[in-house]
């Protein structure tokens, strides 16, 4: 991958590419800082999209006209761009979802139907987001497996320390965020994948918030299963992406049933395609795949080491301004942190301040962000979050902090 | 300052949930309703006790959350204390139009409860105006013991 420094990229020019950001809330300027929520889309996506619609839109590998070798061409490339993204072997280890989640629950259900036995563990964190929690539970009250959490520290990082007594021979799937949603947390993925590998268990990492943050190569990694959603990285809502090892993915039974991932069906019994394909039932969000290839060279031409870069800074800016404001506790991580920051006030509920700040067009989010477990573990209910990507500026954390001090005023 | 915010937070809505009134636990409570918003975490713990007619001879909360939920109790135990149950019925579905009815004119009977009218304008926080009122629906009808309700049935 060409790496550029953040320093020599023109963020203000890329800025322009994102037509929404020209919108005004309430009268002002919109500030968006819910991307960790849902990225906002460059033009080059919005295009793709209509692009699709306009001259290639059939269904895949049904038709034999024009169009549909088109869509399907389009759709297949869109696999293969995929797997260059995250440094799959090959597009067959690629298998489009709707999301996170899906991709997710797809494992829980494919693989842990067919692989999970009582008394297997499921090792989990405490900072999951319910997506990376819920489908476990779901699995374990279907097997009789157990979940394991490895506890987070009061710094926001997970306690390694403890991994030796939690990551035993019975654990079968290491399961984790790569960046926490609410603290900001980065995980040592390498490092925890090789742990699983270790005791023979397998690994699954939550990269909704670092597919299109930060360089990954999934080799490099060394996980086993990988989730992301499109729609965080720049591309449109449902679609997202499963990546599993070649081998792996080939020994999970389907997981919903339907066209496309038959070979022959008969009236008792079916014969099933590989994978991918066994995994995509039905017709799958064909301009959604168009649409995350266009995000991904859009990303890839600005550079994931240099986005990195832009966010972390900006994350960290904004963490150190915000301990300006008296009574202002801020999670996760000092020294290295995702593109966010999560906060309270004493002043404010988390709540009242978002209500607060969207009066002055800044968009932030306030709640339990999905996870209700971590919140529980840092004694809160919620927290307020303001997430950057690379279309935010220093000036819009200036004015959020002008923002706060406001709310301060007017709450306290 | 946009007007849409003071409307929402009005001087009386912030006093309540900085210094809510009837903060506290009764007792002697006939029916106790832990009622939670799990959309934002807001949490109300009400406590109810009934004279011989069945009206509402005292009510307490505790709870935390944010200021429209806690100011919304508040101004609910100080409105309610003393009022028949066909009172309350009456108050509840009147309160329920006044955050919900962009058209509907706030009657008298609510007295101080009309300062949240703004939350007409913020159809994400109905809840946590509604949340107090669905407590003590519920120790209406549980009449004694304890019982909980959420803003998100399941
Ligand atoms: C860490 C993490 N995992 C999973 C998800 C779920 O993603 P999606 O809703 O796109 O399936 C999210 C996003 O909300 C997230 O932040």
């Amino acid at each position: 991958m060409h790496r550029i420094a953040a320093s020599s990229v023109d963020w203000k020019a890329i800025r322009a590419d994102f037509p929404i950001l020209r919108e005004q809330a309430h009268g002002h300027p919109l500030i968006y800082f819910d991307s960790a929520a849902t990225s906002q889309k460059p033009r080059i996506v919005i295009e793709a999209l209509r692009n699709f619609y306009e001259h290639e839109n059939a269904n895949v590998h049904r038709g034999l006209h024009t169009l549909s070798s088109r869509a399907t061409e389009a759709y297949e490339k869109s696999r293969k761009r995929v797997a260059e993204y995250i440094g799959a072997a090959s597009a067959d280890e690629i298998v489009f979802t709707r999301g996170t989640t899906e991709s997710i629950n797809l494992v829980a259900q494919a693989w842990g139907g067919k692989f999970i036995r009582e008394g297997d563990v499921i090792l989990l964190t405490e900072m999951e987001h319910h997506s990376n929690l819920v489908p476990w539970q779901l699995l374990a009250e279907r097997t009789g497996a157990r979940l394991r959490f490895v506890p987070v520290r009061d710094n926001g990082t997970l306690d390694l320390d403890q991994l030796p007594s939690l990551l035993k021979s019975d654990v079968k799937l290491f399961a984790f965020t790569h960046i926490s949603n609410s603290l900001g947390t980065i995980n040592p993925v390498a490092q925890l994948c090789e742990k699983a590998h270790a005791v023979g268990a397998l690994s699954l990492v939550d990269a909704a918030q670092s597919a299109g943050h930060l360089p990954m190569d999934v080799r490099v990694l060394g996980c086993d299963f990988l989730a992301f959603s499109g729609h965080k990285m720049c591309g449109p809502t449902g679609i997202g992406v499963l990546y599993g090892r070649a081998d792996i993915l080939d020994s999970m039974p389907p997981y919903h049933g339907g066209g496309e991932m038959i070979v022959s069906v008969a009236l008792e019994k079916s014969a099933f395609k590989k994978a991918p394909h066994r995994f995509e039932a039905g017709t799958p969000s064909i301009a959604g795949a168009i649409g995350l290839a266009a995000a991904i060279d859009y990303i890839e031409q600005i550079g994931r080491a240099a986005i990195f870069e832009h966010d972390s800074q900006l994350a960290r800016y904004a963490a150190d301004r915000l301990t300006e404001l008296a009574g202002t506790r801020v999670f996760g991580p000092k020294e290295e942190r995702g593109a966010l920051v999560g906060f309270v006030m004493d002043a404010a509920h988390p709540h009242d301040l978002t209500t607060f700040a969207d009066q002055y067009g800044l968009a932030m989010r306030g709640g339990h962000h999905c996870n209700q477990p971590l919140m529980r573990r840092f004694g809160v209910s919620g927290t307020t979050r303001a997430s950057f990507y690379f279309y935010n500026t220093v000036e819009e954390i200036d004015r959020m902090i002008e923002i706060l001090h406001a709310a301060v005023r007017f709450f306290s | 300052m946009t007007t849409e915010i003071e409307e929402l937070y009005q001087e009386v809505i912030l006093d309540h949930s900085r210094r809510p009134r009837n903060f506290g636990e009764l007792a002697d409570a006939a029916v106790r309703v832990h009622g939670d918003n799990p959309a934002c975490g807001d949490e109300i713990h009400l406590d109810v006790k009934f004279d011989t007619s069945g009206a509402l001879e005292d009510i307490k909360f505790t709870g935390h959350g944010c200021a429209i939920s806690q100011a919304s109790a508040s101004l609910m135990t100080m409105k309610l204390k003393g009022k028949s149950r066909a009172e309350v019925v009456e108050m509840l579905c009147a309160f329920h139009d006044l955050v919900t009815e962009e058209t509907s004119e706030a009657p008298k009977t609510l007295g101080d409860l009309r300062v949240m009218k703004g939350v007409r304008k913020f159809p994400q926080r109905v809840k946590c105006a509604m949340l107090a009122w669905r407590a003590v629906e519920q120790a209406l009808e549980q009449g004694a013991g304890e019982a909980t309700v959420s803003t998100e049935p399941a």
